[in-house]
């Protein structure tokens, strides 16, 4: 029997969200009938709207799909425009303040505190720009990711940029494709440094040559089946299959078509490609596509350029970001800024605007560590560009453990979330910058905070993962991280290993501060972190982490979920203001 | 009416008559339980994954950790709360913070 979900798809979804969605709004909040929240909130994620969790009933996530983390000129200014004015809510965060842009680790952009009466106004002020929220969330082709600086890199093999565009512009809206059994995560990437992180995704083409008929042809190979989510992450894997830039729609679409017939539409748990994968393995894999899914000889993979991986790969001073200064093949610089947690006012977004067009083309870009990178900017700019007071802010050269940093949403708006994590990390980042010390030679390191085991914030692939969680001190439950050591991607990407659970969120900064301790004391000459891990078992390894409180505070550690919003004075669900009409009301509550 | 319940959002919540009634990352005391050696599990929700009506009980597997011994897995059926008067639908939800006792058998509500 198929799941709930499934039927509520069968009977609207796709494109056709939309009209009802605008009609939702037209009439308000109260129009939605009682008995059908659950379906709309279900469908309205196909058109990029996420119902926020409970407690901030009638307020909406956006997220806006920007493929390949492209902005182009003048759609930063549109974002911090429709941040500014549509994404207040009733209370401001205490370290951001009100109305900001997330970038995230999937090179689009949330803004939260959406009002479903202002959806028709702000879907008009994107579209009329370029920008759309279609399959930002929900089951179907969601934002293509790829190497940020695709076009403008001197490490490029193809430009995959192209080929990403075309995919984005044939799979929105496809009605052959729409309706997935779960979500479709794609990269696409030309770079021989990995930076698409295809890895981690359902279905990823990464560079490679091929020989064919005697002619070096420069395409992708494809790897499915990769994903991070609940305790089962995978990497994608190899299905022995090239294909040319001019073939990739092709087996791509092939490929999300037999994902569209042979996903489990019974289970959701078990829905997501990787566990097709898991059962078929890549051989019969190949081989239904072959046979079912297109009618051209597939051909086997290419070589491809795994060995020069270093993006994300835990060796301590690869190319280990986009941070910072480097040139372009066209003369020109682009300047990778470091976004902490990846969370920009919508002043400071508007600013930023401002200044990619004084001094670039106007072009912004995001990557998958939560940056911003200012494009085309020639190079009798640069100086000037690099004393601007917001860089101070938003540094090309920041502090490794500033860098390094990444956190998902959590429990402020998302409802798996089990810990507080934005607010969190930047305490984290500031606090080790100010008391910890990093081996000389490591440049890179990275630390990712996940609220919950979904794992927005990619914790699997860090060199410190931590993983929202309880624990109890003193008697009463606190807020928790399970710590991960280890993780990295490049040639041969690894997993984090977790080796100490249900360390209480205080202890947590004194913990880093023992271990890397530990590290500089114990490693080889130029070991990386990652090595040293791969070089211990977990009891020798929990034993180096040694938690502790330090004179780190932390004004999270009470169970932040059961607040409406963490961050206000009366916090209590009771004090909800929500749900709220148009203008931000409270509307006499259902109960 | 019939009372409508299913878990959405990949497990993170159970909703009862549209409305979101349980949440995960709570903490639940367990007892004459199998799900670890504990005599007291002290329950960590992180999903549900399976949820039943059984009028005028509602019940759910959840999936999480014992936080004492560090145990993961899926716990039988809970009862998170019931709806008294399915007429009204109004959804009375237990008190996690007391001890609960898991059971082996409930009837599925329809498959998320
Ligand atoms: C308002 C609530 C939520 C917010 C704000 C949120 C935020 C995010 C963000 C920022 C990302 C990465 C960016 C992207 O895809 O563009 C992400 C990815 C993800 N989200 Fe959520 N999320 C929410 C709820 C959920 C829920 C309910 C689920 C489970 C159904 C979920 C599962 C995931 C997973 C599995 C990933 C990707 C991890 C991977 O690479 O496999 N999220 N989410
Ligand atoms: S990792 Fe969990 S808590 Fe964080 S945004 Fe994703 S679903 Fe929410
Ligand atoms: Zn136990």
């Amino acid at each position: 029997m198929v799941t709930k979900v499934e039927k509520w798809k069968d009977e609207v979804y796709g494109n056709e969200i939309r009209e009802h969605l605008m009609r939702f709004a037209e009439e308000g909040w109260d129009s939605i009938p009682e008995d059908e929240h659950d379906e709309w909130f279900e469908r309205f994620k196909w058109w990029g709207l996420y119902h926020q969790r409970s407690g901030q009933e009638s307020y909406f996530m956006m997220r806006i799909g920007t493929p390949n983390g492209v902005i182009e000129p003048g759609q930063l200014r549109v974002i911090g425009e429709v941040a500014k004015e549509y994404a207040t809510g009733p209370a401001a965060n205490p370290e951001f303040g009100e109305a900001v842009c997330d970038w995230t680790t999937r090179q689009s952009v949330q803004l939260h505190w959406i009002k479903l009466e202002d959806i028709p106004e702000i879907f008009e002020k994107l579209e009329s720009h370029g920008l759309s929220t279609q399959q930002a969330c929900g089951d179907s082709w969601r934002n293509i990711v790829g190497c940020p600086v695709a076009g403008k890199d001197k490490h490029e093999h193809v430009d995959a940029w192209p080929v990403a565009k075309d995919l984005h512009e044939t799979f929105k809206g496809d009605d052959d494709h729409v309706n997935l059994p779960r979500k479709w995560k794609v990269a696409v990437a030309g770079c021989d440094q990995g930076c698409g992180q295809g890895d981690i995704n359902d279905l990823s083409l990464e560079p490679a040559v091929k020989e064919i008929d005697g002619e070096e042809v420069e395409g992708f190979n494809v790897r499915v089946g990769g994903g991070l989510a609940r305790k089962e992450p995978r990497f994608a894997r190899d299905i022995d299959v090239f294909v040319r830039p001019e073939n990739a729609a092709d087996v791509a679409g092939a490929c999300s078509a037999l994902f569209r017939d042979n996903g489990d539409r019974e289970d959701r748990f078990n829905a997501r490609i990787k566990f097709l994968m898991d059962e078929w393995g890549p051989e019969k894999f190949r081989q239904v596509l072959q046979d079912d899914y297109v009618d051209f000889e597939l051909e086997t993979a290419g070589e491809d350029l795994r060995e020069a991986y270093s993006y994300n790969a835990g060796d301590g001073n690869g190319h280990g970001d986009h941070v910072g200064v480097h040139e372009q093949p066209d003369g020109n610089y682009y300047v990778g800024l470091n976004v902490l947690v990846g969370r920009m006012g919508a002043d400071d977004t508007l600013e930023l605007a401002d200044l990619a067009d004084e001094y670039g083309s106007g072009e912004v870009r995001l990557t998958q560590r939560q940056n911003i990178i200012v494009t085309d900017v020639p190079e009798e700019n640069l100086d000037a560009f690099l004393d601007e007071p917001l860089l101070e802010d938003y540094s090309p050269d920041p502090n490794p453990f500033m860098r390094g940093s990444i956190a998902c949403t959590g429990t402020e708006y998302c409802s798996l979330s089990i810990v507080e994590t934005k607010n969190r990390q930047v305490r984290y980042a500031r606090w080790l910058k100010e008391n910890v010390d990093l081996p000389d030679d490591v440049e890179d390191f990275h630390i990712h905070l996940s609220g919950c085991t979904a794992s927005c914030a990619q914790p699997q692939i860090a060199d410190i993962s931590l993983r929202g969680m309880k624990t109890r001190k003193d008697g009463e439950p606190v807020e928790a991280l399970d710590i991960g050591l280890g993780g990295g991607l490049g040639e041969n990407p690894r997993f984090v290993d977790w080796v100490e659970m249900r360390v209480p969120a205080d202890e947590v900064p004194g913990a880093i501060g023992n271990l890397v301790a530990n590290y500089e004391a114990e490693r080889e000459d130029g070991e990386s972190f990652r090595e040293f891990v791969e070089a211990r078992d977990e009891e020798t390894l929990a034993d180096l982490i040694e938690p502790e409180e330090t004179d780190y505070e932390d004004p999270y550690m009470h169970n932040t979920k059961m607040t409406w919003y963490p961050y206000v004075e009366d916090d209590s669900m009771e004090d909800s203001p929500a749900p709220t009409d148009g203008a931000g009301q409270p509307l006499p509550s259902d109960d | 009416m019939t009372t409508s319940i299913h878990q959405l959002d990949d497990g993170a919540w159970i909703s009862v008559n549209e409305s979101r009634e349980v949440n995960v990352s709570d903490l639940w005391l367990l007892a004459r339980h199998d799900f670890c050696d504990c005599e007291l599990a002290d329950f960590l929700a992180e999903g549900f994954v399976e949820v039943g009506v059984e009028p005028p009980v509602i019940d759910a597997r959840i999936a999480g950790r014992c936080i004492v011994c560090g145990t993961e897995g899926v716990t039988d059926w809970l009862t998170v709360g019931r709806v008294v008067d399915p007429a009204d639908g109004e959804f009375y939800p237990v008190d996690f913070t007391s001890v609960h006792v898991p059971r082996q058998r409930t009837r599925l509500a329809r498959p998320e």
